[in-house]
């Protein structure tokens, strides 16, 4: 169901966003399949637990048998009896640089999970679908990677203090300058780890007496980070702009739970792609909200950083939006650079004091050079100001990437979340035994893709998920489609009831949907 | 080569059972224990159905043909 959404003209391009119902045959039949294999789970444990078999996952020693237990047995019941059983789609070891195409380890298991060993076999140039890689940065050669290694023969690697003592190199000042132009705000901070970023920065901006609304949604990093706070926690609907506004109005209205005085801050917390649910934030919608009820927002553009908006600089331009409504942009370095690390930008009050009173400021050790170089030269390229347009020319080349690829994908048949111009890509799997066939069929065919299933999706809800990449040529998308396809056809994963019709003009076209068929 | 693709295509549904049922998972010997549960079930459902089944519907259609049909005869 596509449907477009024009709120009071807030909007000022179309926003389609689409979440398929699962199936009832499908939900069903998953429940079977997971409640199979509780049975089993079950019939394991009692052999493990009356050694009848051998138990090879953590126990105490035989002195220890009386105290207190060290390790708890039951909480681990999913993790023993389902993710050891298919745990070869996961942790697999790369040997190369993770660009559009990727060099794997091959391992075998011989006690079904428990412990891999390595054949010593190298698979080489499988497609690389699950890197964090957007606007294929990742190289090991370019302009990038002579940068950084000239920094390196000049600053060394190690940077050995955090930012308040001797930590800060005139790179950092640099980046934070070039951080803060890109944005469009007036200051920035840059920070060695994107999750520190998040779970440090958030208890220095609220405390005890404030209130948090947070995505259904949201990151670990951004939960952690509310918790530690001591703040007031409450959830609305994911994307859902009518439950949120209902939370800001009853936090006027009633203010703090016991004492009725009003909240000392009202801080929003959102992302600016989710990336289990290829979602993207209806920003206008959040602004309007916050201005009208004079909250404070709190954008994590950790995925639509680089990849979104016409010249990549995230969810604001892609909205059309200025991003002085956005008290405190915060994103990382990870995904669209290529480097490692977090950033916050702002107002130039609040930058300065995060530098003193954030945790992650004053304990944690900086950027290290060659990395701060990298996300320099990219950045630069992104914005052009390297002289050449290859960075306009790798925004536009992965918006193309997404628009075809969601496409085909939805013509064969298969249930996909989310917006139409993320380059998140989830496909629904559903069943618990599809996860690991279909990540290890994939694997046969030379593609890597990532399969994600239960504490990080509902239960029912297993999916694998697809990163686009700039780097990715057209002729790989269409070997990678055509695999898909037949995987697709091997295990049935084409649930879709909706038809699209396909237009006559089948490659690389900006279109939009005009034909469906139920 | 008829023969081959039939057997692909019994093989193909078998590997769609295996799916469906999370045996695709289980190690063989669960796998052989799950089989023999549900055959020994499947085989049971069917052969209570042969067996009851067609009685049951034979007395059900006669009790409402002579609730229905059993009126016109009684005023006749």
């Amino acid at each position: 169901i596509n449907h477009i959404v024009h709120n009071g003209g807030l909007y000022k391009r179309p926003f389609n966003e689409a979440f398929e119902e699962t199936p009832m045959l499908v939900a069903v039949l998953t429940y079977v399949g997971y409640g199979v294999l509780t049975l089993f789970g079950y019939l394991r444990d009692f052999m493990r637990q009356w050694k009848i078999e051998k138990c090879q996952n953590a126990t105490e020693r035989e002195e220890q048998k009386d105290f207190v237990p060290l390790y708890q047995d039951f909480e681990n019941f999913y993790n023993r009896n389902l993710y050891m059983r298919i745990r070869d789609s996961w942790n697999r070891p790369i040997c190369s640089v993770p660009g559009a195409k990727v060099d794997m380890m091959e391992r075998v298991s011989h006690d079904y999970n428990w412990t891999f060993t390595y054949t010593g076999r190298v698979i080489k140039d499988i497609i690389n679908m699950g890197s964090y890689n957007y606007l294929g940065f990742a190289q090991n050669a370019g302009t990038c990677q002579e940068a950084a290694d000239k920094v390196l023969s000049q600053y060394g690697a190690g940077v050995c203090s955090t930012r308040q003592e001797m930590g800060n190199l005139d790179k950092h000042e640099e980046l934070e300058k070039l951080v803060a132009r890109f944005l469009g705000v007036e200051s920035a901070m840059a920070y060695g780890m994107g999750f520190a970023t998040n779970s440090m920065n958030i208890p220095a901006l609220v405390g005890k007496g404030c209130l948090i609304l947070s995505d259904e949604l949201n990151h670990a990093s951004l939960v952690l980070g509310a918790r530690l706070s001591g703040a007031t926690i409450r959830i609305f609907k994911h994307n859902n702009m009518q439950s949120l506004e209902k939370l800001l109005k009853d936090a006027i209205v009633h203010g703090q739970p016991r004492t009725r005085r009003p909240w000392k801050k009202i801080l929003i917390l959102v992302e600016g792609i989710y990336s289990m649910e290829g979602s993207i934030v209806r920003l206008p919608e959040v602004i309007a909200l916050k201005k009208k009820y004079k909250s404070y927002l709190y954008l994590d553009e950790a995925h639509s950083i680089g990849a979104l908006g016409p010249s990549g600089r995230g969810v604001v331009e892609y909205f059309g939006l200025s991003p002085e409504d956005v008290d405190v942009m915060m994103g990382t370095f990870t995904k669209s650079f290529g480097a490692a690390g977090g950033y916050i930008g702002g107002k130039k009050e609040l930058i300065d004091y995060l530098r003193t009173s954030s945790h992650s400021a004053v304990y944690a050790t900086s950027l290290s050079p060659p990395v701060v170089e990298q996300i320099i030269t990219s950045m630069k390229c992104i914005m052009g100001e390297d002289g050449t347009t290859v960075g306009k020319a790798r925004v536009q080349q992965l918006a193309e990437n997404t628009r075809y690829f969601r496409r085909r994908l939805k013509e064969m048949g298969f249930i996909i979340y989310g917006n139409e111009d993320s380059p998140v890509v989830p496909l629904m799997l559903y069943m618990p035994a599809k996860i690991g066939a279909f990540g290890r069929e994939m694997l046969k065919r030379n593609i890597g893709v990532v399969v994600v299933g239960f504490p990080a999706t509902p239960i029912v809800e297993s999916r694998a998920r697809f990163c686009l990449s700039a780097a990715h040529t057209k002729e790989m998308l269409d070997t990678a489609l055509k695999e898909i396809n037949e995987v697709g056809d091997l295990l049935q994963l084409k649930y879709s009831r909706h038809r699209l019709v396909p237009l006559l003009d089948r490659p690389f076209d900006e279109t939009t949907y005009e034909e469906t068929e139920d | 080569m008829d023969i081959k693709r039939v057997k692909d295509y019994i093989h193909w549904l078998y590997y769609q059972y295996l799916l469906i049922t999370c045996s695709y998972v289980l190690e063989p010997w669960e796998r052989s224990m799950f089989h023999t549960i549900t055959v020994t079930v499947f085989a049971m459902v069917v052969y209570t159905a042969y067996v009851f089944v067609p009685i049951h519907v034979r007395l059900a259609f006669e009790f409402f043909s002579q609730i229905f049909g059993g009126q016109p005869e009684s005023m006749v």
